[in-house]
């Protein structure tokens, strides 16, 4: 007897616990999860946390999980690999010179303004400044991924070197000709140990040289308007600038500083006194230097016809991945995160903590009643130059296939022509015989 | 002489098995997919795909940059495999006399092989850098011109220095065993006979390290070709221009960077072919003059 009772008491708290636990389950619905790899680390990734963070307590119906997947080509090896499984991540971030070759993988991606439509979620693409929008849309002018993080290459230099070379620190070179003048100065004081530096020699003396002097950097409207483009970057205008960067090294007033963002050590840590590097090292300027530093805009050729017109972009931004198995719940939760992150109190706290451009015009205004620029003059000097004159066919970013691999083409020839192996002429003829040859590629692995 | 047999005839096949599925999953497939992966012409996503038959092969070989590739890996091996293998020679050597503390030198000898490579790169760079590593900020200063981001020289100069470095450590482990594995009477015997320092080490150590010294030659030839990734990509990731793009680092650049997966599969089917004749050239050919004592 007592061991039949013991069973069915037995059964009896089962099922309580059972029945328990579907009301609470009940109670606390599950939230739709979705997954957000990005590539930040360091302050930025704690911003973006940050951001994350905010938008699960803002809401109960959806959670966004982060994860720190490595560089950006990294992040898109990771994501490329997990879509080839089956597994994409729903959102990914995605570095600008991905954008052609994502768009071009057509069944992989859910475009944003599709997205909006489908999951009927208020979306007005106009907020978003020209240059940013751009970037990444279609040549009919549809946005395809959310912009997130962008900046804009501008000229930081070290008011204190520029003080003991007898320069004025409140006015920086505007052109190619007074940078020159200005680094022969401090060098000649020996205000600094070097002149002038660079970060990102392609994306700022290439992709964005182009954009300023309002000259192709590829023909088809930069790869626009079709994967049949073929470079332009041995255009006169591209020479004489190669010309004169490596006269400036030759004459010790110009320090090459490495591939990508390598050359960025060389501006906060006061070595050279001018240093032509993206927006977003606000940060390090910040927390690394000792000395009084400024922003300018970056240098033109005043007697190009037309310059200076408005820089590009860089940065990343947010790619909507399909799966076989994604619901619309994942859908609808992966629109209301673009909403949040896309409102002026967002971005603009973003925009304030990490030194990337606002992306809205609404989240500028949103700083500006802060008072964020009265406290940082600077800080304004990357929107201006992105938004002093409307986007032309030159200055509306780059589309082209495989941009990795012609950024690191552009590399290697520039080196051999900055160790005198070859003349700067030379050296973007070849880079675009070889740079021609990878568009080629992409245009055959994407055209069947 | 007794031999001793398996009753159950699967408990062998039992045994080795976790070893064969490693090696099956973690070796023969990756390596049947990368080959199948060289065959095609496809776009990185895999939305689009068409057989290419050997068109990969080809347009890798007619490559000049691929030329280039193997110049560097030739001279960056070569150069990898004497330097670690006589510095480690030498090092055992004098870690093999009786001195006082000699365990606390071998000890120390051995750490470096417990630094991870990408680690051991980010140590040299921090000495050799020209802006910011002691040691390339005095050689700048005595105006010796050392600059490894621009000068192609300087940085195959460095990433062989570097993965030496690495790999003195393991070298030593073995020539250290090779040498203590020698009888002293033999040594005696040829002081006896009136033999110097060095016809000693000529005509009695060096033929009977024959074994070790051939072992660690592939195993060195190896490590140069396949392990010295993370030493270049944390250093001068192949540049400047094409310095020291070796072959598995342009593996590596075409696949993973550029994302021409045909392209990049065909150029590993390309190295695992080599790593095998390579291997295979040295057991054939070097073997010969080597004595199993």
């Amino acid at each position: 007897m007592t061991r039949r009772w013991g069973g069915a008491v037995y059964a009896a708290v089962l099922a309580a616990v059972l029945v328990f636990g579907a009301a609470v389950g009940r109670a606390q619905a599950p939230r739709v999860q979705v997954e957000f790899w990005h590539a930040l680390r360091g302050p930025l990734g704690e911003a973006l946390e940050s951001i994350v963070n905010g938008f699960n307590a803002s809401q109960t119906s959806y959670r966004v999980n982060a994860t720190f997947k490595g560089s950006y080509p990294e992040t898109m090896v990771a994501a490329i690999a997990a879509f080839r499984a089956g597994n994409a991540p729903h959102i990914v971030q995605m570095f600008e010179v991905g954008t052609a070759t994502m768009m071009a993988a057509r069944g992989a991606i859910k475009p944003v303004y599709e997205l909006m439509q489908e999951t009927r979620t208020p979306f007005d693409p106009s907020v978003y400044l020209p240059a940013v929008r751009g970037y990444y849309s279609t040549p009919d002018g549809k946005m395809v991924s959310m912009p997130f993080n962008s900046s804009t290459p501008v000229l930081w230099y070290n008011k204190d070197a520029f003080r003991r070379a007898g320069l004025n620190p409140d006015r920086p070179p505007r052109t190619w000709a007074e940078l020159r003048e200005a680094a022969q100065r401090i060098r000649a004081a020996n205000a600094a140990p070097c002149g002038w530096s660079t970060a990102w020699p392609t994306w700022i003396h290439f992709e964005n040289f182009g954009a300023i002097h309002d000259v192709p950097f590829a023909t088809k409207a930069n790869g626009f308007e079709g994967t049949d483009a073929e470079l332009q970057v041995n255009a006169p205008l591209y020479v004489r600038h190669l010309e004169n960067i490596v006269q400036m090294q030759r004459e010790g007033l110009f320090k090459y500083g490495g591939r990508d963002a390598a050359g960025d050590a060389l501006g906060p840590s006061g070595e050279c006194a001018m240093l032509t590097a993206s927006s977003a090292l606000f940060a390090r300027y910040q927390r690394e230097a000792r000395f009084d530093w400024g922003v300018g805009f970056l240098p033109y050729y005043e007697d190009v016809r037309g310059a200076p017109k408005n820089s590009i972009i860089g940065g990343a931004s947010l790619w909507v991945m399909t799966s076989p198995r994604r619901t619309p719940e994942e859908y609808k939760a992966v629109a209301e995160f673009f909403r949040y992150i896309s409102n002026p109190e967002v971005s603009a706290k973003w925009h304030m903590e990490t030194g990337y451009i606002p992306i809205t015009f609404t989240a500028i205004q949103r700083a500006k009643a802060l008072g964020y620029y009265q406290r940082n003059p600077w800080a304004e000097i990357p929107i201006q130059q992105l938004t002093r004159t409307r986007p032309t066919t030159n200055s509306k970013g780059i589309r082209l296939g495989n941009m990795p691999e012609i950024r690191t083409i552009l590399y290697e020839e520039i080196e051999r022509a900055l160790q005198g192996q070859q003349s700067p002429k030379a050296a973007l003829d070849a880079a675009v015989r070889r740079g021609n040859e990878v568009l080629r590629q992409f245009q055959r692995t994407t055209a069947q | 002489m007794r031999r001793s047999f398996f009753r159950a005839p699967a408990l062998p096949y039992l045994l080795v098995a976790p070893q064969l599925v490693l090696t099956l999953v973690f070796f023969y497939w990756p390596a049947l997919q990368g080959l199948y992966q060289s065959l095609l012409i496809q776009d990185p996503f895999g939305l689009r795909t068409s057989f290419a038959g050997l068109a990969n092969f080809a347009a890798v070989l007619a490559d000049p940059l691929y030329g280039n590739a193997v110049r560097v890996t030739l001279v960056f091996s070569a150069a990898v495999v004497a330097g670690a293998m006589a510095v480690g020679l030498v090092l055992a050597t004098a870690a093999a006399q009786p001195l006082r503390g000699v365990q606390v030198y071998r000890t120390m000898l051995v750490w470096p092989y417990a630094v991870a490579p990408a680690v051991a790169a980010a140590l040299w760079l921090f000495l050799a850098h020209p802006s910011v590593g002691i040691v390339g900020r005095a050689l700048v200063r005595w105006r010796l011109g050392w600059d490894y981001t621009l000068n192609g020289t300087h940085a195959l100069l460095l990433v062989v220095v570097a993965s030496v470095w690495s790999r003195v450590a393991y070298n030593f482990v073995f020539f250290l065993a090779g040498l203590q594995s020698i009888p002293r009477s033999l040594h005696e015997a040829a002081q006896v006979d009136g033999a110097t320092w060095f016809q000693s080490f000529r005509w009695v150590t060096l033929p009977l390290l024959a074994p070790t010294t051939f072992f660690l030659l592939v195993v060195n030839a190896l490590y140069s070709l396949f392990d010295t990734f993370a030493v270049i990509h944390a250093l001068t990731k192949g540049g400047p221009g094409k310095a020291t793009e070796t072959l598995i680092y342009k593996v590596y650049v075409d696949g993973v960077v550029n994302l021409n997966l045909g392209s990049s599969s065909a150029q590993s089917v390309i190295l695992l072919i080599l790593a095998v004749v390579l291997t295979s050239f040295q057991f054939r050919f070097l073997e010969r003059r080597v004595h199993y004592a």
